[in-house]
């Protein structure tokens, strides 16, 4: 399948001659503005050999007022341009300095193909090898060696083979397939747009030709999936929106949802105004499910006949790009798609040296170091090996604190498939733990704003079971926040664990045959989904306790209310954040009604 | 192949817009009244159907714009039934700041930038969408599509986050704010070309017309009010120009041409190789003027 747009990552330092060479390109393929053109004509930096009133190539391609001064490029840069063909090129353009395999990560993140350049009059040096390590580890299709400076060279064919031996050697422990080589002068123009009159004993593509002609590698397993990015809701109307990824989807096609591996069948597929029959690869859709499923941002969708394993342990190769250095066993923010989950790395098995590929033993990795390691997650994702998808095997940690983007990952595989683990099977069970103690196991859930008799409700309950010879247990969202859920703040996503956490431990005691009260705020009704998703049909009865919002400001028993309103708290329910009352709870509780009557209507549903 | 790249940038920046509505607690998209705006506003329009734009618009105004832009301004929004805020820097208009004996530079930062970062702080938006390109200018070509300012707004280029793969770091520290940039990886020609193909309606100052314009320089000013200062004894002339870009009119310069249409507009921008900021006078400032605008808070 043919790509209409080509990225192109350049790695190589200005010694190199690579901003005369992007220039070059730019220029011979006419994709620049003759100002901008002209403007090179007149500057020149210091010891600039270029005659005056001549384009000097290599100024075309620098951007920061400081490099402009140091005469180097420091951040990556995008450039635009169209091939002759019509493609579009997309140049990202790395800086070749100290912080360099971090910035080369970046922009080989998504570059198709990796123009490497080599100096021909210093031959294949430490940077090359390490241009040709990151760029198998980021998945680059195909690398052009770019031999430059030939000119200097007398157009030499015994230097240009010298080198190119050397570069396959080295390639040899590289998971690089489709490698060219080009002898090429960027200052005179030799086989960039045009080819070389100096180089008769080179037959080959010039490196116009070479990006003009390649072609993404078919992908065999070619079904689509699809990462919902948000919920679109208008009236009546509730799809999942996202951009499809490989192969395509059609209306009618049955479908599944990960993790929560709900099925579901594609009714509609809407774009702007019109409804279409099939949505392929790359394309921005919503898609309408029947039947409504519980999906929310994040969610994979994929074709049902696909078998795809949530896991929450993976090993990975990371890039560390941060100054303070990866520390293992510290919680870390993972960002894969739409999906947020805190992470851990629980191990670091090696670090790569980029300039010979060793692995060498390490205990951190700092930064533009590259490590293999061992993360867990705490939520379960459905990720891919990065060599079979791109798109689906990568991840960004973030630090929780500062919200930096402090390292990027590629996922080798999950370490612990569904499958894999084997659960452990007791004799004495859940039903036979409940029996002995003559009730049945199960989870009250208590949602409702703070103040508004959560606690109070779960706790009477907990005293007329008591006294019934009962087993009951109440699980109190601030209680559990004091040890167990001591690290969470409350963002959505803070509240979103802490539930997650929650609803772990009560489906424990429910196995324990345990009647659990849990009273926790839980404002979302997507996380109470999560939660009631992990227990057996009719085991979690969600009981929504209504009380108005004046009521609970009145009451405010622990001053959080008068604090929330001077602004100390942010997120707080009902004053900075929102809560979403429960759509079909089990029971309705007025608040403000008498506390014997709401707990004669919970034991009436328990019993 | 032009409209296999279209659909791609279209689908990119859908999924940017998308990300961007979906992470943020409270964002803004800026709407300028240009054709990046244009572009921007339709995709928008397109990212969330059938659901309505869930962001409102911000428009900053300098009280300096061509007239025609504030009426087409009105129009267009009413249409797509979003919410507009205006927002004038009023200290600015107060302490008299104008294009021509304010300095162009100091009038930029008192209306433009200033007056930016007032309206994002007085609303309390935490995300800002705009429709800056990277092949607009060569400090653009670094710019991130989700790029982070610190508190008061700043940029640091030499700390940008790491932008990898399409997993955006949306996450902000407390202070901090999002710059989100969906229309990063398209050229002048690219939103022409889809303005055409999606019709989508343009402000009229984009077309060849006879307007009263005089020469400053080397450049075409449109005497768009009675608040240009004439030189003695002159007399605007009528000359057919259009706009390549849309600003404070003594700042914008037009460029003579016979393009009455979107598809001339089109032959013309693919023909014509000047780099289309050239017809803005605060760019050219200084060699660096965009950089330092930008680290200030600037688009």
């Amino acid at each position: 399948m043919e790509r209409s747009i080509i990225r192109l990552l350049t790695c190589g330092s200005v010694d190199d001659g690579k901003s005369t060479l992007i220039g070059r390109l730019l220029v011979e393929t006419d994709s620049i503005p003759h100002d901008t053109i002209d403007s090179t004509r007149n500057i020149r930096r210091s010891g600039s050999t270029i005659a005056a009133g001549e384009i000097d190539f290599s100024l075309l391609t620098d951007g920061l007022e400081a490099e402009r001064e140091q005469g180097i490029t420091i951040d990556v840069a995008y450039r635009s341009m169209s091939l002759l063909d019509g493609k579009r090129l997309i140049i990202s353009d790395a800086p070749g300095h100290e912080q360099y395999t971090r910035n080369m990560a970046v922009a080989a993140s998504r570059a198709d193909i990796a123009l490497v350049l080599v100096d021909a009059t210093k031959g294949v040096r430490t940077q090359t090898l390490r241009h040709l390590t990151i760029c198998s580890l980021m998945g680059i299709s195909r690398v052009i060696v770019a031999i430059n400076k030939l000119d200097a060279m007398d157009y030499s064919q015994t230097v240009f083979e010298e080198i190119r031996a050397n570069v396959q050697t080295a390639l040899t422990r590289m998971h690089l397939d489709d490698v060219l080589f080009i002898p090429l002068s960027a200052l005179a123009g030799d086989n960039v747009v045009q080819g070389s009159t100096h180089m008769n004993w080179y037959q080959g593509q010039t490196l116009l030709e070479s990006i003009q002609e390649w072609r993404p590698a078919e992908v065999v397993d070619a079904s689509p999936r699809m990462r919902i990015q948000m919920i679109s809701r208008a009236d009546n109307f509730r799809g999942v929106s996202g951009t499809v990824h490989r192969g395509s989807f059609t209306v009618g096609d049955e479908i599944k949802i990960f993790p929560s591996n709900q099925a579901a069948k594609i009714a509609k597929i809407i774009t702007y105004k019109e409804e279409i029959q099939t949505a392929h690869d790359s394309d921005a859709v919503t898609l309408l499910l029947e039947p409504e499923v519980d999906a929310t941002r994040g969610d994979l969708i994929a074709a049902t006949s696909e078998e795809l394993h949530p896991s929450d342990r993976f090993n990975a190769e990371i890039v560390w790009l941060h100054d303070d250095p990866l520390i293992h066993s510290r919680s870390y923010l993972l960002i894969a798609g739409s999906t947020q989950t805190p992470a851990t790395v629980t191990r670091i098995r090696h670090k790569i040296d980029v300039n010979t590929g060793s692995q060498n033993a390490a205990s951190n990795l700092g930064v533009n170091e590259i490590g293999s390691v061992e993360i867990a997650t705490d939520a379960p994702l459905t990720l891919l090996p990065y060599t079979q998808s791109r798109e689906f095997g990568n991840f960004i940690l973030v630090d929780r604190l500062t919200f930096r983007t402090v390292g990027a990952g590629m996922i080798r595989h999950s370490l612990r498939r569904g499958e894999n683990v084997v659960l452990q099977k007791y004799e004495v069970n859940k039903s036979a733990r409940a029996v002995q103690k003559n009730q049945k196991a199960q989870v009250i859930w208590l949602t409702g704003l703070s103040g508004s008799g959560k606690s109070t409700i779960a706790n009477a309950v907990e005293k007329r079971l008591h006294a019934l010879g009962m087993h009951g247990y109440v699980l109190d969202g601030d209680n559990l926040r004091m040890g167990l859920n001591s690290d969470l703040g409350f963002t959505p996503e803070d509240r979103a664990e802490n539930v997650r956490r929650i609803s772990e431990v009560a489906k424990l005691l429910v196995d324990a045959g345990l009647i659990v009260l849990v009273a926790v705020i839980s404002p979302f009704e997507a996380d109470r989904q999560r939660a009631k998703s992990l227990f057996d049909d009719g085991e979690f009865l969600e009981v929504f306790v209504d009380t108005p919002v004046e009521i609970c400001v009145d009451r405010d028993p622990k001053g959080l209310y008068k604090k929330a309103n001077k602004g100390e708290i942010p997120n707080f329910t009902g004053v900075g954040q929102g809560y979403e009352t429960p759509k079909n709870p089990d029971l309705h509780l007025k608040g403000d009604a008498d506390l014997d009557e709401n707990v004669k209507k919970i034991l009436g549903i328990i019993i | 192949m032009d409209q296999k790249i279209l659909k791609a940038l279209e689908s990119e920046s859908i999924e940017i817009l998308r990300e961007t509505a979906a992470a943020f607690r409270k964002p803004v998209m800026m709407y300028s009244i240009g054709k990046d705006s244009s572009v921007l506003l339709h995709l928008a329009k397109k990212a969330f159907y059938p659901a309505p734009i869930p962001f409102p618009l911000l428009h900053i105004d300098t009280t300096w714009k061509f007239r025609e832009m504030i009426s087409f301004r009105d129009e267009v929004v009413a249409e797509a039934g979003a919410k507009l805020f205006v927002h004038t820097n009023k200290e600015g208009v107060t302490s008299g700041a104008n294009p021509f004996t304010t300095g162009i530079s100091e009038y930029t930062r008192i209306m433009k930038t200033v007056a930016l970062r007032q309206a994002l702080d007085e609303h309390g938006f935490d995300a800002a969408i705009g429709g800056s390109r990277r092949d607009e200018e060569k400090s653009r070509a670094k710019e991130r599509i989700f790029s982070v300012r610190d508190e008061g707004h700043k940029w640091d280029p030499r700390n940008q986050r790491p932008e990898l793969w399409r997993t955006y770091n949306t996450r902000l520290a407390p202070g901090q704010t999002m710059r989100v940039f969906p229309l990063s990886d398209w050229t002048e020609l690219d939103i022409w070309r889809y303005i055409l193909q999606e019709n989508i309606e343009v402000n009229p100052l984009y077309f060849a017309k006879e307007r009263p314009m005089v020469k400053r320089g080397d450049q075409l000013i449109m005497v768009d009010d009675e608040r240009y200062p004439l030189l003695d004894g002159e007399k605007p002339e009528m000359v057919k120009v259009r706009f390549r870009t849309l600003g404070c009119y003594p700042l914008t310069a037009a460029v003579e041409s016979s393009a009455t249409s979107i598809t001339e507009i089109v032959e013309e921008v693919f023909s014509v190789k000047l780099s289309e900021r050239a017809t803005r006078l605060i760019d050219g400032a200084s060699e660096d003027s965009m950089e330092k605008k930008k680290t200030e808070g600037y688009f």
